[in-house]
């Protein structure tokens, strides 16, 4: 079995003719390669990020003092509305689909996606809606006059939404644009579960796959289940909002809380959706750090699939100050409670991999190991909201805010920075810095953990979210100005990122097919690889192939 | 620095005006009891589990001085015990929990209503409050005053609420969790304060552009001061004789204006029903909500445009002269 | 560089079909966003404050069901055909589903004709006007969709550029003409059983 194709040495005698910039351009522009439309999606991402992180730095600024005149009420809750929505669908959906784009192919030793040109077809779309949302900014016509954002919060509730109380185009532009996110995200998944199930090289069964496959895999089935409700919501709401039907009008008879109902199923799901592909990464990094094999395979099979099919069944858990009554409430309590069981089993067996390893302190393992700790966190603030009387208190206040942006930056983009420098060698060929990895690790963290960890306490002493400021005898204003603080560091860290990843294409030193010594298909291809990814499709008879080359005397495939 | 912060946080907690842990009623003290528990729950398994990934992360890392730095470790695929004995040590504490849990929510949701309760409406608007109590006559907006509790012979005051148009959300932390009110649909909750004083809160459900300027003052009353309250409230506005010359003026100008078809003031041709019941406006302390001091020159300010200081408000500004500003705002600061 | 033994194929590595698991992924989709608007129709149920009621206006349509069901019948003896190279009976059995698709589709377009014109029922009328006419329309919208892919198909067929090998893909599309059946078995039921 070839799994190392010999990269010809590097030419002296031929070197091919520059390309055109127009050629290059049509290339990408036309591309059905899973590997480009791959670091488009996640180039496209980090755009997003940085606007978004953009409007985050400008609320913070407006809330680090009570009655602070920095931007209009306006502006801010347009702000929170399209941070949340680009974030979410314009940053964290794509940068996930874009690795999972790039590696899953490769993990199963298949040359490309099942649907080539539907991947294609997602990427623009996704690309498509990302503009649209940003175009409202001039195109739409609003209340307070031409060029507004949509500012219904990422959740738009209902009558919020309805014509009378959002005249004008604002939120419609945030409906279409989710909406071809959404169809993106159903095509991408499509993809994924066709190319898993049917496109994996001889001898890797299902019991065979990284990890990462497994966990894409789930993530795409709950796309499927989860994407599909709140695309038929938003046709409910469009049709309430230009062909007069009523359902959500509660001037009608309608339901307030059935948009929410109908929001939440999608919404919770999609939260899982973000954080599955992070303990993708998470499966295939801290093993390779640790030099040793996941601890519990069929554990983590086990507890991934669980926590998907849990996860649909959790949603109320945003609505328990609604007025559902204690039957719904305390069910709702028991589920979101159970889904920390297989989550905490995920959580040990990483603990028991580190356990007796031998840890390399890269950057990319670094960033893995603070996604740990505070997943952690997270997930224990997650469980004190879940019990639903402190819920009562702490529910849609920034106790919430904090929760979540735990889990969303504190374990899902820390784990993605992880993913960034330990994948960024396979898909350029060349090794991100590793010491302005390790600035960028301990400035990111210590603003992450200024902003994140002190913005717990507003939520304590009662500060709701989503208000464009604040009284000053609430004793708000100190926690407000730490939490504002850490913006910065964060803001320094990211930069720092982009410019080690533009300057390490340029001058990073050549990374070869597998500089981290670590055991998955895509290791066994040259960086990066050829657009047919493998010269000959490989075999494979354990879960870690290359381990196998590498250790012929103590083979995985004797433990399976 | 750190003794700063703590000794900042603790006097925060324990006296913070809106604090979840400073709780001076029933349900919210249900709810910090549960806290408590929930906390020393999840500090547990922090210390534990952090605990020992700290461990891991140092005990196990890879130094190239070891003797066999170059040999890959053990290889451990699994282990039955172990992996068991971390799932049903969560799967118990989720049932400590749970059951914890369910015993909080029926005490708080289905808690009996005593005869002597006092019922209050609420019907929440963009971006205030309407507080009416069908029982005694009243109808007022933003501040809302209720007896205090005895826990010997309890006196709750039970809300039932609903919106007009949005959603929105009642938060009185210190005194209870939060309930929303929905348009459409009847939601209802308690309060039992056990201290007079006054409780602060704000709407916590986004309800459009001004939803950070509605506030919330709860007025917790001694029985003697709440039945006072009562009796004043009760009373239609003033009337002509007690009126001076500039608040006479005043009153032509607000009843001939487009006022009275968004307000109300008792015994007279006022009965707007979109905004604020002004009848006893001037024996509030507040304005817009709580968020303006309810003085002569705010009062004044805000007349003249609402947007000034709370862009986005529905009232309009109605362009009324200096003159009429004057009288509008005398009349008005007549009505106690 | 060692190579590691070949494993020797005893068995075949075979796996799905990559059109029918993508299909089913489609479908499953599908399925949750009529799933969304079925519970819609079922919560607002009974709730209508005005206009008529789905007993008063609402007749069974059996004669239509009864063509789109049989067309699932159709749409299969037409793969089937195409399996055996069959290629006129293929054509002809596509050419009965696209009738019996075109009859339900002009059924659907007859009742509403009769409950905008006579029976004042329009999605904008009540919440039963509201949740019908978009259940109903997604529904005969999927139809549409399908009509056109089978007339696709169809012409193909005739012309001689559908030939046996491509029975796979024929066989996919008449999956999704199979669900979209399906989905009318709940419609029916919910709409015009439950809900009468």
């Amino acid at each position: 079995m070839a799994t190392h194709t010999s990269a010809p040495a590097p030419s002296t005698t031929y070197t091919p003719p520059r390309r055109l910039v127009l050629d290059v351009l049509h290339d990408w522009v036309t591309t059905v390669d899973h590997k480009k439309l791959g670091l488009m999606y996640i180039g496209y991402a980090l755009i997003f990020l940085v606007i978004a992180g953009f409007q985050a730095l400008l609320m913070r600024v407006q809330l680090s003092i009570p009655n602070n005149t920095f931007v209009s009420p306006q502006t801010f809750n347009s702000l929170f509305t399209m941070h949340g929505t680009t974030m979410v669908f314009f940053v964290g959906m794509p940068i996930l689909f874009g690795f999972g784009n790039y590696l899953v192919p490769l993990m199963i030793g298949a040359r490309d996606m099942a649907f080539p040109r539907l991947n294609a077809f997602s990427f623009w779309i996704s690309a498509f809606g990302g503009f649209l949302l940003y175009f409202s900014y001039f195109g739409a016509s609003g209340l307070y006059g031409a060029g507004n954002a949509p500012d219904v919060g990422w959740f738009a509730y209902a009558p919020l939404t309805a014509r009378v109380f959002s005249p004008g185009h604002s939120t419609d532009y945030w409906t279409l644009a989710i909406l071809l996110s959404g169809i993106s995200s159903i095509g991408t998944a499509l993809n994924i579960v066709a190319t898993t199930l049917c496109m994996r090289c001889p001898g890797m069964k299902l019991s065979r796959m990284p990890l990462l496959v497994w966990l894409y895999l789930v993530t795409s089935s709950l796309v499927f289940v989860t994407i599909s409700p709140l695309t038929a919501a938003q046709i409910m709401l469009m049709l309430d909002r230009y062909a007069g039907s009523h359902f959500f009008d509660t001037q009608a008879g309608g339901s307030a809380v059935l948009w929410m109902h109908f929001f939440w199923i999608f919404g919770h799901p999609e939260v899982y959706i973000l954080v599955l592909p992070a303990f993708a990464f998470a499966n295939e990094i801290i093993p390779v750090f640790s030099r040793k094999a996941i601890f519990g395979y069929p554990a983590m099979v086990a507890a991934s699939v669980g926590i998907g099919f849990i996860s649909l069944s959790v949603w109320a858990h945003h609505m328990f100050t609604v007025g559902l009554g204690p039957g719904a409430n305390t069910f709702f309590v028991l589920a979101t409670m159970v889904i920390s069981v297989p989550t905490g089993i995920k959580l040990f067996n990483w603990l028991a991999t580190l356990w007796g390893g031998k840890i390399h302190f890269t950057a990319s393992m670094m960033f893995a190991i603070g996604f740990l700790f505070q997943f952690l966190i997270a997930g224990l603030t997650g469980i004190m909201l879940s019990v639903a009387p402190f819920d009562w208190q702490l529910g849609s206040s920034y106790f919430v805010v904090a929760h979540f942006h735990y889990v969303l930056v504190g374990a899902i983009l820390f784990m993605i920075f992880s993913a960034f420098y330990y994948w960024y060698p396979k898909m350029s060929g060349r090794m991100l810095s590793e010491r302005l990895g390790k600035w960028h690790f301990w400035i990111f963290l210590i603003g992450f953990h200024l902003t994140f960890d002190f913005m717990h306490v507003p939520g304590l002493l009662g500060m709701p979210r989503r208000i464009y400021t604040y009284e000053a005898d609430r004793g708000w204003m100190i926690w407000n100005m730490i939490v504002s603080s850490g913006a910065v560091f964060q803001a320094a860290g990211t930069l720092l990122f982009v410019y080690n990843m533009v300057w390490s294409y340029f001058k990073g030193p050549i990374a070869g097919p597998d500089p981290w010594d670590a055991w998955t298909l895509e290791w066994s291809t040259p960086s990066p690889p050829p657009e047919y990814n493998f010269a000959v499709i490989p075999t494979v008879d354990s879960r870690r192939p290359l381990w196998d080359i590498k250790h012929p005397d103590d083979p995985d495939s004797r433990y399976e | 620095m750190s003794r700063n912060i703590w000794a900042l946080l603790s006097s925060d907690f324990s006296h913070g005006s809106t604090s979840i842990f400073a709780p001076a009623g029933t349900p919210a003290h249900s709810i910090f009891s549960l806290s408590l528990l929930v906390l020393g729950i999840t500090t547990a398994i922090f210390l534990i589990v952090a605990g020992l990934l700290l461990f891991a992360v140092i005990r196990y890392r890879h130094r190239a001085s070891d003797a066999n730095a170059s040999q890959e470790p053990p290889q451990i695929y699994g282990s039955t015990q172990i992996e068991l004995s971390w799932t049903v040590i969560p799967v118990l504490i989720v049932v400590l929990l749970f059951l914890a849990t369910t015993r909080i929510i029926l005490s708080t949701q289905n808690a009996p209503k005593p005869a002597a309760a006092l019922d209050v409406t609420i019907v929440g608007h963009q971006y205030w409050w309407e507080f009416s109590y069908p029982k005694l006559g009243i109808v007022t907006a933003n501040e809302l005053h209720i007896p205090v509790s005895d826990p010997k012979h309890p006196t709750p005051t039970y809300l039932t609420m609903t919106s007009a148009d949005t959603d929105h959300s009642f938060w009185v932390p210190r005194l209870a969790g939060k309930m929303d009110l929905i348009p459409n649909q009847i939601n209802t909750m308690w309060l039992d304060p056990q201290t007079p004083g006054l409780y602060l809160g704000q709407c916590a459900q986004y309800c459009g552009i001004q939803h950070a300027k509605m506030l919330l003052r709860v007025y917790a009353d001694s029985p003697a001061d709440f039945a006072a309250w009562v009796a004043r409230q009760q009373k239609p506005a003033n009337n002509d004789a007690t009126l001076d010359q500039q608040a006479v003026a005043g009153r032509a100008v607000f009843q001939h204006s487009v006022c009275i078809s968004c307000h109300t003031v008792a015994g007279t041709v006022a009965t707007g029903r979109f905004g604020p019941d002004l009848t006893h406006l001037a024996s509030r302390d507040t304005i817009a909500s709580g968020s303006l001091p309810n003085t002569p020159a705010n009062l004044r300010a805000f007349i003249d445009n609402p947007a000034a200081f709370k862009p986005g408000a529905l009232m309009p500004a109605m362009h009324l002269n200096q003159h009429d500003l004057d009288a509008v705002t005398a009349y008005l600061s007549t009505l106690k | 560089m060692n190579e590691a033994a070949v494993i020797p194929q005893t068995t075949p590595w075979v796996l799905p079909s990559r059109g029918v698991v993508g299909m089913a992924c489609l479908i499953i989709a599908e399925s949750a966003i009529f799933t969304i608007f079925v519970v819609a129709y079922l919560y607002y149920l009974g709730k209508d404050i005005t206009g008529p009621t789905p007993r008063q206006v609402l007749d069974l349509p059996i004669f239509t069901s009864i063509c789109l069901l049989s067309s699932s019948l159709s749409v299969h003896l037409a793969v089937s055909a195409l399996h055996n190279a069959k290629r006129g009976l293929c054509s002809l059995w596509l050419a009965v589903t696209v009738l019996l698709g075109s009859i339900f589709l002009g059924g659907t377009a007859h009742e509403w004709y009769k409950l905008i014109v006579h029976d004042g029922l329009t999605l904008q009328t009540n919440l039963f006007g509201t949740t019908f006419y978009s259940l109903v329309g997604l529904h005969a919208t999927h139809v549409l969709v399908g009509l056109i892919m089978l007339s696709l198909a169809l012409i193909f067929s005739l012309n001689g550029s559908m030939t046996s090998k491509h029975t796979g893909r024929l066989e996919v599309l008449s999956l999704y003409w199979h669900f979209v059946d399906a989905v009318w078995v709940v419609v029916f039921t919910v709409v015009y059983v439950l809900g009468r």
